[in-house]
């Protein structure tokens, strides 16, 4: 009797959590207990876990705006990267070093986020229903704007731009000097020889996710909720449905913007031109496997599934390679985050709108 | 009873629903002065091009069809076509018999794909385009863990030139010299000093004739209600799901041949990297053509591939005797390519609204004139 209980309970929180959310899961536990058993250091597979979980998920949480307003997920968070990018050059044009230019960087990130995420707001409000392709398509045709625009926007500084013609920015540019490590170092705690928490990195997430908890909770915040579940009852109710997914679309944006600078300064470059190509498909995976639906996302979902992708991106390169000489992780890591992608978008439940 | 308009706007409505090929003609005239390319040997690389891509483009056309829009997942078609051309070449089977027979090998894995393609976007019915996409991406993982590792491990590969020096997984190119323009220097004609590959053409020629034979039959017919409406379909006894599922695995089917023809012309696989350009500039060709996510035709598919491949073949040039630098230029065709397949998605969804405006005028006038 207790047993089939249990059985049934154990049914009932895998369904509520969706079975392949429990493969991967259950994935990292394996690959976290084989660890110590192929010479793989557990310590530092923890640590690099948690750096790099700190580095990417504030761009996850650039997709809860969007999806709680409805928009559906945010492939098009290279726009929001664009801005950060935008900030991040500029801020080494006017070359201050330390840390003042992260905060500059914030500085001049945050108008071009907020302008060109108005636009993007704009465009997605004309184009309700068909969101994320064209979301898609908008993230490509950005980046490859801004490959022209990198070439022949006038930056001079000599650490950024190509030596030989002393124009064009470079591919990569070094933050060395700059920003390199200013939240990473902030705070930070080492526990042994290699286990080293982030904490300013992860505090600087800890704020911002607090911000959008309880941006949500506002009178604000519960209407983007409204427009998300129900557009047609939210305008009844005397909802602007545009100028709330707007707002959604520039907040997603604005989020994107800071999470690219949070990925540098722990990175240690900014990368340019087609760089921020791909960036949105593994934060699209991340939230969904955190337990995020097309529609529905909540922070713990970002905290959780940053947590598991970035674990299983890090752990598989190193314990396959000691397990069998061959580095399989690359696929792995297409598989899975593509996976997660394609089941969330054939549920059924969610494919309401 | 049609709404009456004047013609300015006539004018606009045929400038709104052409406003991509309008835009790229712009282009075009820009760009081929600009790039100083004589009229010889643009028209002579146009003609390879059409030769090369067209096959390609033209199996995006039944997925339209059946109301499916533009189908991304054709990389899992071109992916089926390089696993049969890399059997051949580590065969050694040279010239028309080693295509026909990749042709073959692909013919089963194509339709294992676009069946479990189809049967997925089944599951995502109203946003098939960016499922399909993501499939592409999925299947590449897929076909990396099959031909990086699998292939010359569990699948038995013989030929040094083909397998990476560690043992297994298929080399970065393969070099397909065996079957390197084998059906277009078939029989080539010289007009003007322009060769032109005769078979390649008739071979598209026939593709075409099938595509428009198609649409005729039950089937075809079936596939365009299932596109106008699938409940309504479903009402008058189609079988709308297992409809769609025919139209992807023709079209997977289709652009698995489409691949091998084009890898023929160039001569060379990209092992991992040929299939998934190949879908982004089909469905771009496509829609500079003129076609929409709702409707498309042979003419989108050739207007489209010579408006397109003009600008591809002139802007690099342009770029360096405009500002200098070839770079600009091949970054400017990226971004037109992706600037094209964005803008028409966002006019395609603006005019679906329109279009339903319109249908309320057109009713509204319609009813004045009852009364």
């Amino acid at each position: 009797m207790t047993i089939e209980k249990l059985t049934s309970s154990v049914k009932g929180m895998v369904t509520s959590f969706g079975l392949p959310r429990v493969i991967i899961a259950l994935f990292l536990l394996v690959l976290f207990i084989l660890a110590p058993f192929v010479g793989v250091n557990v310590g530092t597979s923890l640590s690099d876990t948690l750096n790099r979980f700190g580095m990417n998920a504030v761009m996850v949480l650039a997709m809860v705006p969007m999806i709680h307003s409805g928009c559906g997920l945010n492939f098009g968070l290279p726009l929001g990267i664009i801005a950060g990018l935008l900030g991040a050059t500029i801020s080494l044009q006017v070359n201050i070093p330390g840390p003042t230019s992260f905060v500059l960087a914030i500085l001049f990130a945050t108008p071009f986020a907020v302008i060109l995420g108005w636009g993007y707001g704009q465009l997605l409000n004309k184009v309700k229903g068909g969101e994320m392709m064209i979301a898609t398509y908008v993230g490509f045709s950005s980046v490859a704007f801004m490959c022209i625009m990198w070439l022949l926007l006038p930056f001079s500084n000599p650490t950024m731009v190509w030596g030989y013609s002393g124009t064009g920015l470079r591919t990569t540019i070094s933050v060395e000097g700059y920003y390199l490590h200013v939240l990473n170092d902030f705070l930070s705690i080492r526990l042994s020889d290699h286990l080293l928490i982030p904490t300013g990195m992860i505090l600087f997430f800890a704020l911002l996710a607090f911000i959008i908890w309880a941006f949500l909770h506002t009178k604000t915040g519960t209407a983007m909720t409204a427009v998300g579940s129900n557009p047609v009852f939210a305008r009844a109710s005397g909802i602007n449905v545009d100028k709330i997914r707007t707002l959604s679309v520039v907040m997603s944006t604005w989020l994107g913007a800071m999470g690219i600078l949070v990925y540098q300064q722990s990175f240690g470059f900014i990368q340019l031109y087609m760089g921020p190509f791909y960036m949105a498909l593994p934060a699209v995976s991340a939230i969904l496997i955190g337990g995020a639906s097309v529609n529905k996302a909540s922070i713990l979902n970002v905290v959780v599934g940053t947590f598991l992708f970035q674990g299983i991106v890090t752990m598989t390169p190193s314990v396959m390679n000691s397990m069998i000489h061959t580095d399989m992780s690359e696929v792995i890591r297409i598989v899975v985050s593509n996976g997660m992608i394609l089941y969330a978008l054939t549920r059924k439940t969610e494919a309401v709108r | 009873m049609t709404l009456h308009m004047t013609k300015t706007q006539k004018v606009l409505r045929f400038m709104g629903n052409n406003t991509v090929p309008i835009l790229f003609l712009i282009i075009c005239a820009f760009g081929i002065p600009l790039s100083g390319y004589s009229a010889n040997y643009l028209v002579s690389e146009v003609i390879v091009r059409i030769a090369r891509n067209s096959f390609l483009i033209v199996s995006l056309l039944i997925p339209i069809l059946a109301g499916m829009g533009l189908n991304f997942g054709m990389t899992l078609g071109a992916m089926a076509g390089q696993i049969g051309l890399i059997f051949i070449s580590d065969w050694g089977i040279a010239g028309i018999p080693g295509m026909l027979l990749a042709m073959i090998i692909s013919t089963p894995i194509s339709i294992i794909l676009g069946w479990w393609c189809g049967k997925i976007l089944n599951m995502a019915k109203g946003r098939e385009m960016v499922t399909s996409y993501i499939i592409g991406f999925f299947m590449n993982g897929i076909y990396q863990m099959i031909v990086l590792y699998g292939m010359g491990a569990i699948i038995p590969i013989r030929s040094n030139a083909l397998v990476l020096p560690r043992g297994y997984g298929i080399r970065n190119t393969v070099n397909l010299i065996g079957i390197r323009k084998s059906l277009d220097n078939l029989l080539t004609v010289r007009l003007f000093g322009i060769p032109i590959p005769l078979v390649t053409f008739a071979v598209i020629a026939l593709l075409c004739l099938f595509v428009l034979w198609f649409k005729k039959t039950k089937l075809g017919q079936d596939m365009r209600a299932v596109g106008q409406d699938m409940e309504v379909a479903r009402a008058a006894g189609i079988r709308v799901e297992h409809t769609r599922i025919i139209s992807i695995i023709i079209s997977t089917v289709f652009a698995g041949y489409g691949m091998i023809l084009y890898l023929q012309n160039i001569g060379t696989l990209n092992t991992y990297n040929s299939h998934m350009q190949i879908g982004m500039f089909s469905v771009a060709a496509l829609l500079v053509g003129g076609a929409t996510v709702a409707k498309a035709n042979i003419r989108n598919v050739f207007l489209g591939v010579i408006l397109f491949h003009l600008m591809f073949i002139v802007s690099p040039m342009a770029g360096k005797n405009l500002i200098g630098q070839a770079q600009l230029g091949e970054y400017f065709r990226v971004f037109v390519s992706y600037g094209v397949i964005t803008i028409s998605l966002v006019l395609y969804e603006v005019r679906k609204k329109r279009d339903r405006g319109l249908a309320g005028l057109v009713l509204a006038a319609e009813q004045e004139e009852t009364v």
